[in-house]
């Protein structure tokens, strides 16, 4: 009898297994491997790696960037995702049916003809440019490719819809009427959305504040796009490690530390946000 | 000129009129309740005296002022609503100075009056908690304080009763009614229990298809219903299709199911009529003082009473009977059954009825 419940999500246990856990614990086991030129892989057991990649500037400067791209990502998305998920919230059915899908529009294309759309709009002969040109706002183009703002807009882009529906989320589970309290004690629209509407919203920032991060931080098309050789993020830092040096040790060890660190800044943030609105939000 | 005046209060929605030239009055300090089914349009009769909605047509009036070009936040009035709509991020002392922060009160008044107005719902020891941390009766009494904080002309209630238990419920009744006298607010409640209405108002106004029924004392809204409606939804009634047959000054004459019943003097004119009796005023007799003799079909124990359904020529009665500690009559067992002319209604049929 106790069995059953086991057996029953075997397939799924399996499945989670196979294609996560094990890929995931061979990298980890990767890491600690040497890695030579001439003879590949050898299978020793050491924290070289991890000593390369952590005493090292470049290393250093790359995670920096990954991290600053993520956290600026995050920003802008909760900036924009908190009052379109208001708005989306205050439409009438019909109208929010539209307008949720035209927020999940993005994530329906796929991530590489979506970053070469961004590549098209955003490059030195790229339309935005030229148009700037042709209406003689601007003499030399403006620098948008092969920057760390151009890879940040396209992600803002496509991790919006995420925070949109977190929010979202959050604001239907609130009580409908409160807005209605507040206006009925003498509260102006304003302080309605500030002083009522924002605070119970952020159980939905912070978890969509948690999707996009982690999702910022790994991502790899977009930077990989938009970034080229110039902008390098760890991910495609790892990529390049795997497929151009063949130092798979060393990459595996870079793709270890970011999974790490990314777990460190989340429960951290998690921490944060709980202790500040924990005992309002249980 | 009374305190609150709706005037010829209509509101529609499509096709749908919800609320339907609904006229009627509150005098100041007086605690009034729309009562009604769901959906008789009383709820949206308090949105708009709220402001959440606008009247399709008709006028409302509070203290002579027309309130109709006034936004919800600028009429001050205090409302508790169903869920209570709890600001859960703030406090209870958060919760309660809202209001009062919107009116630019600050300091020592501020604090002064949240005190107060805590201490009237007595939960001054609680002011500094979450209300997820309080029970459902407590957070009720939060949303009390919120609303009477600012001292509102009107205070309006939501069906403010209806997620407490049963228990809670009837002592929250008596909280509530003492805490409105206290702070003799005139006050306007919505709720579709009957016995909450009859328990807690000065006058009721009874509600159904976004029409207004009637208008009375609790006591004279059980005990001379107008209508079919009327004495049907507040307490049980036994109604019967019946014929007018005469009245006069002392009394009528009228007939239901063949038998010839008395009753007290109509203001009917003869003809179809209906007639309605309260389960409590019923009594079983012998076989010789019977009005109509029937059969026991059912029998419930309530504890303080008995309910007993009998079936009659009349149709089905429903008995109500004061366990007296003796054994009832039981399942099967042939009854006779009496009551005073007096005690019996005589209302208009039934539209499209005829007998």
């Amino acid at each position: 009898m106790s069995a059953r419940p086991w057996l029953m999500s075997a397939p799924a246990l399996i499945l989670f297994g196979v294609l996560l856990l094990v890929p995931l614990g061979m990298t980890f086991v990767l890491s600690f491997n040497a890695f030579d030129f001439y003879e590949g892989i050898i299978p020793t057991t050491g924290l070289a790696n991890y000593a390369d990649v952590l005493g090292d500037s470049y290393y250093w400067e790359i995670f920096g960037r990954t991290f600053g791209i993520a956290l600026a990502t995050t920003a802008i998305c909760a900036l924009i995702g908190v009052p379109q998920a208001y708005i989306l919230y205050r439409l009438s059915p019909v109208w929010r049916s539209v307008v949720v899908l035209i927020v999940i529009g993005p994530l329906l294309i796929s991530v590489v003809v979506r970053t070469l759309g961004w590549a098209i709009l955003l490059g030195n002969r790229g339309v935005i440019n030229t148009a700037l040109k042709d209406w003689g706002l601007i003499e030399r183009p403006i620098k948008m490719m092969y920057t760390e703002g151009g890879i940040v807009l396209a992600l803002v882009h496509v991790f919006v819809p995420f925070m949109v529906l977190a929010v979202w989320a959050a604001l239907q589970r609130k009580d409908p009427s409160t807005e209605a309290a507040a206006e009925s004690l003498g509260a102006s629209p304003f302080t309605v959305f500030r002083r009522i509407v924002l605070p119970q919203t952020v159980p939905g920032i912070l978890s969509g504040s948690l999707i996009v991060f982690s999702m910022a931080a790994s991502s790899f098309a977009t930077p990989a796009i938009l970034g080229g050789r110039r902008v390098k993020v760890v991910a495609t830092t790892v990529y390049d490690e795997f497929m151009n040096t063949l130092n798979w040790p060393l990459g595996a060890a870079i793709a270890v530390t970011l999974l790490v660190a990314v777990m460190i800044i989340m429960i951290t943030w998690n921490r944060l946000v709980e202790r500040r609105y924990g005992e309002a939000l249980q | 000129m009374a305190f609150l005046v709706l005037d010829g209060l209509t509101k529609t929605y499509g096709e749908v009129r919800a609320v339907d030239s609904l006229s009627c009055t509150v005098e100041k300090g007086e605690f009034v309740s729309l009562l009604g089914p769901s959906g008789c349009g009383k709820t949206t009769t308090l949105q708009m005296i709220a402001g959440f909605e606008t009247p399709t047509s008709g006028r409302i009036e509070l203290a002579g002022r027309n309130l109709a070009s006034i936004p919800a936040r600028q009429r001050g009035l205090g409302i508790v609503f169903q869920t209570y709509a709890l600001f859960m991020h703030m406090t209870v002392r958060e919760n309660v100075s809202f209001g009062l922060e919107m009116r630019k009160v600050s300091g020592r008044e501020l604090k002064t009056r949240v005190d107060r107005a805590l201490e009237m719902v007595h939960l001054g020891a609680l002011a500094d908690r979450y209300p997820r941390a309080m029970s459902g009766g407590q957070r009720q009494r939060v949303a009390l304080a919120r609303a009477l904080v600012i001292e509102p002309e009107l205070l309006l209630l939501d069906e403010p009763l209806s997620n407490l238990d049963a228990k809670l419920r009837e002592e929250m009744q008596l909280e509530l009614r003492r805490i409105q006298r206290e702070a003799g607010v005139t006050t306007v409640m919505v709720t579709h229990d009957q016995s909450e209405a009859l328990a807690m108002s000065d006058r009721v106004v009874v509600m159904n298809g976004g029409r207004l029924q009637q208008v009375d004392s609790p006591f004279d809204v059980y005990e001379t219903p107008k209508s079919s409606f009327v004495s049907t939804f507040l307490g049980k009634s036994n109604n019967f299709a019946a014929r007018l047959e005469s009245t006069t000054d002392t009394g009528s004459v009228l007939t239901s199911g063949g038998i010839t019943l008395s009753g007290p003097r109509a203001s009917l004119l003869p003809g179809a009529a209906e007639i309605a009796i309260r389960p409590e005023r019923i009594e079983l007799t012998g076989p010789e003082q019977g009005i109509v003799s029937g059969t026991v079909r059912e029998r419930i124990f309530l504890g303080a009473q008995w309910m007993l359904a009998i079936e009659t020529a009349m149709g089905e009665f429903l008995v109500a009977r004061r366990n007296s500690g003796n054994r009832e009559a039981d399942i099967g067992d042939t009854v006779h059954l009496v009551w005073a002319p007096q005690d019996l209604r005589i209302l208009p049929a039934k539209e499209g009825a005829r007998s």
